[in-house]
Parts: C-alpha cells; structure tokens; sequence
C-alpha cells in the first residue's frame, strides 16, 4: 500500500496555511510526530512566536487502564495562550481522543482566542466529535495497524505503518 | 526466587518502598517523569487530572512537617483527595494494631498509603497486606529508607550537574542513623557516580560502610576536596550529650560546613542539606543562604518528585 509522500504534505500544508498567519497566530505540536511537523512547519511559516511543544501524557483519558506513558517530555508553551489564535498540530488524527486531551492541558495555560487544528493525515475512526481544519490528506489504514510519522537522521519526514501496539 | 517486593509482575513499580533494590530504568522513569511535573508546577494551575477520583492517605506515625506538606501538595496537583491521619495521637494510643488501622482505611477505599514510621519495614509489612489496586509510599522507615528524599536529591544533583557519572560526591556527618543518606548512596551507585563519599567521625558511620561502594573520611577536609556536591545530614539533637559526640561545638569545628571548608570543593560545587537544619551545628548559615546552596530548591522539586511516584505507582 502506498503512503503519500510527507515531505510534500508539509510544503501543502505550509502554503495553505501562510494567509492565516498574523501577529495572534502561534503553534503548538503534540509529542512526538506532531511535534516533528510543527518544527517543520514554524520553519516554513516563518513564524515569530516561539514554537510550543505539548506531551498530554497526564491528561490522557487511558490512564487507568494503561497507567502512565514511560517517558513522557516536559510540555513547553513559552508564549502567553490568552487570545492567541493557535495552530495545534499533530501528526495524525484518529480517535480524537489525543486531541481532547491537549485542548484540556490548553486550558491550564489560559483562554486562547481560538484553536485549529493541523494534521498531517486523517485515518477516520472517530470517537470523538473532533475534526482537523488543516489536513495534508486522507489515508485508509488497515485493521490492526498504526500509521505513525517518522523521521530520518537527516530530518526527513515519512509516514510509515505499523502493526498496532494495542493489537 | 523471591520477587521484589516493589516491582509487579511486569517489572513495573507497584510501591515505593526503597531506593536499594530499584533497577536503573526505574529510578530514570520516575527522574524523568518528575521532570515533566516540574514544567507543572511552573504554570499558574499547578494541576493535572490524572488522579481524579484516587484517595491518597497520609500515615504519619512520627512528626514531620515537610515531608507530609510536600506529599499533601503533591496529591493535590495531581487532582487527588488527601487525608491527612496524625496516627501518633489517634488509634494507635488506643491501642489498635498497625494492620487493622490500614485495614479500616482501606476499607474507606483508599487507593495509595503514604507511611512514615518509627520502625523499618513497617511499610514493607503494608504493602504485604494491602489490596492489589492499593499502593503504598515509604515516607521514612526508621533508620532504613527514605525513598523519596533520595530521589529528590538524585533530581537535584540531575537538574544542576546533568550527568551522574563523572561526578564525585561527598555525604557529611551522622550516616549512621540517617535513612536519608542510605537511600541516596543506593541511588548514586546505581545511576552509576563514580565516587561517593561519606564523611564524618567513627561513631556516626555504620560498621562496614564501606561495603555500600564509599569511601570513607574521618578529616572532612580530606573528604571535601574536589567534591562536585556536598549533601550534609542533620545531626540529631537526641544524638548529643550521650556516648557518641562530645558536644555540638566540638561537632561543629570538626564536621560542619564553613565557606572556609567548601572552597576545598569544586568551585562549582552544590551543597545539599534533607532538612530541617541546624544552623552553626552541622552548617554555617553563610553557606546554607550562600550562592552554593540548593537546599531551597530541593523542597520545590520535591513537590515533582512525589508527583511524579505517586502518579507511576497507582497507574500500576
């Protein structure tokens, strides 16, 4: 089966979102695909707000049953939330069920403006009502597998499928 | 072979019980994960939901005001319910058994025992009779372990130093019968320091210290030069006067920590101290409020630390 290419779903996204990008824009990416493209991205977009990067690990809603990740990062928003339009930015979306978790921990830092979210690809499979404003494309994954972005030693990006961990 | 009696099944960490025993990945998932808690503590809502609806009871069979305070405050920012037991003046002094007073709070649906007591392994002795989703948290056992404080230690020495393994490091005064130095010797040796050091008269080191892989210095001159972090103990005032040191002036001029002493350390080194102090006993108050100490921000990163263990376990 073949993926489509990341590399170019970053030039898309970055061209589709620069109009939007004014002085109340900042981005936020979750650990650790979403934070890779968000670093792509702020690059591309030129950014002048600082780059914020999220770990939800104490906010996930599987914690009971999965207790806590093993290595969760430390979330970093150096920039003030309040009124701020921001881009949240995640490598994939599927369940939702991440996404509600980072708006949740969004709000422990304030009262943005607005927030949209960016993905690089949209597997379907919601559980949540949730829906990505910016999405690089659509991608059919199998039953039983994951679809994760990658990247190389040289900071290429490249979505891959794997067996799910869960499966 | 028996299993460890703080690791499940899986090798996760089920209760925090001792630092001896504890493989490295833990210590390093617990430092870490500590360090993602201090980023919450930084925020203006310094809380997480992750313990929501969890009942954590606070067991203090002796005083103490930081550890218990620390604990509290940590419960609370991970969103759990907190019930303080002042055990010393409640059922004990009416004579009920260890065991049945952890029996009654577990039947009020407790899910984590945070225990401080007078005798070792009281704690062990919990979590043997504990429920499999209940977790238990030594918070100082006796002369044995104080598990906690030695992780916040070992995060300190992390957050200032970086890397552990260069690192020489010196632990001052009554080793003997301090829970706090046994538990951070155990977890430099694990996290792999290449030398620690304990320093202090013969009659407050522990017979054989050696073995726990120091080395050991009666001239605490000797024993401070070059040293990259100092971590000096608190010299029991019940201690003095008895068969052990001459007097606090004595122990002082020998063992406690002068600015003219610490230059003999590294330049850059860091002076620890577990708390409460002694000022002008085992520490001059020019170093405990100088640039070199770190004694303050020891409490506020163990507020991370204990997060950061109380939030692994009961995921456990």
């Amino acid at each position: 089966m073949k993926l489509p290419d990341a590399e170019k779903l970053c030039e898309q996204l970055a061209a589709e979102l620069r109009p939007r990008i004014d002085a109340k824009s900042a981005m936020i990416g979750l650990y650790t695909g979403g934070a890779w493209l968000a670093e792509r991205l702020h690059k591309l977009l030129d950014m002048k707000s600082p780059l914020g990067l999220m770990d939800i690990a104490f906010y996930r809603d599987d914690y009971h049953a999965q207790g806590l990740h093993h290595d969760p990062k430390r979330t970093r928003i150096p920039f003030d939330v309040n009124g701020r339009d921001l881009l949240l930015v995640d490598d994939v979306l599927y369940t939702g069920r991440t996404v509600r978790a980072a708006m949740n921990e969004l709000f422990d830092y304030g009262r943005p403006g607005s927030i949209s979210l960016v993905v690089l690809a949209d597997r379907g499979g919601r559980e949540l009502p949730i829906c990505a404003q910016h999405c690089g494309a659509r991608v059919e994954v199998p039953a039983g597998m994951r679809l994760r972005l990658t990247r190389a030693d040289d900071g290429r990006l490249a979505l891959a499928l794997e067996p799910s961990r869960a499966a | 072979m028996q299993r460890n009696p703080q690791l499940n099944a899986k090798g996760e960490l089920q209760h925090l019980l001792s630092i001896e025993g504890l493989p490295r990945e833990v210590l390093v998932q617990i430092l870490d994960t500590a360090e993602s808690f201090a980023g919450v503590t930084e925020r203006e809502v310094k809380k997480v939901p992750i313990l929501r609806g969890k009942s954590v009871f606070n067991l203090f069979f002796e005083p103490s005001t930081r550890t218990r305070t620390t604990f509290e405050i940590a419960a609370k920012r991970l969103s759990a319910d907190v019930i303080n037991l002042n055990i010393a003046v409640s059922s004990q002094s009416k004579g009920e058994s260890l065991l049945d007073t952890v029996a009654n709070l577990s039947a009020m649906q407790a899910d984590i025992f945070v225990v401080r007591h007078g005798s070792s392994g009281a704690p062990y002795l919990i979590a043997r009779h504990v429920k499999p989703h209940e977790h238990v948290v030594n918070a100082g056992d006796g002369r044995h372990a104080h598990p906690t404080q030695g992780l916040l230690d070992l995060f300190t020495i992390r957050h200032y130093k970086q890397d552990f393994t260069r690192l020489t490091v010196a632990v001052v005064g009554d080793v003997l019968h301090s829970r706090v130095a046994r538990s951070l010797i155990h977890g430099l040796t694990t996290l792999g320091a290449p030398e620690v050091r304990v320093i202090g008269p013969q009659t407050l080191l522990p017979s054989g210290v050696e073995s726990l892989g120091v080395r050991v210095f009666h001239d605490m001159r000797a024993g401070l030069k070059d040293c990259d972090v100092v971590v000096m103990l608190r010299l029991q005032s019940e201690r003095m006067g008895g068969a052990l040191l001459p007097s606090a002036q004595e122990y002082f001029k020998n063992y406690g920590l002068t600015a003219e002493k610490l230059r003999l350390a590294r330049p850059d080194a860091i002076v620890m101290h577990p708390g409460p102090m002694n000022r002008g006993v085992e520490i001059d108050s020019t170093v405990a409020d100088g640039p070199h100490s770190v004694i303050l921000p020891q409490v506020t990163f163990g507020i991370a630390v204990r997060m950061a263990v109380m939030s692994i376990v009961a995921g456990n």
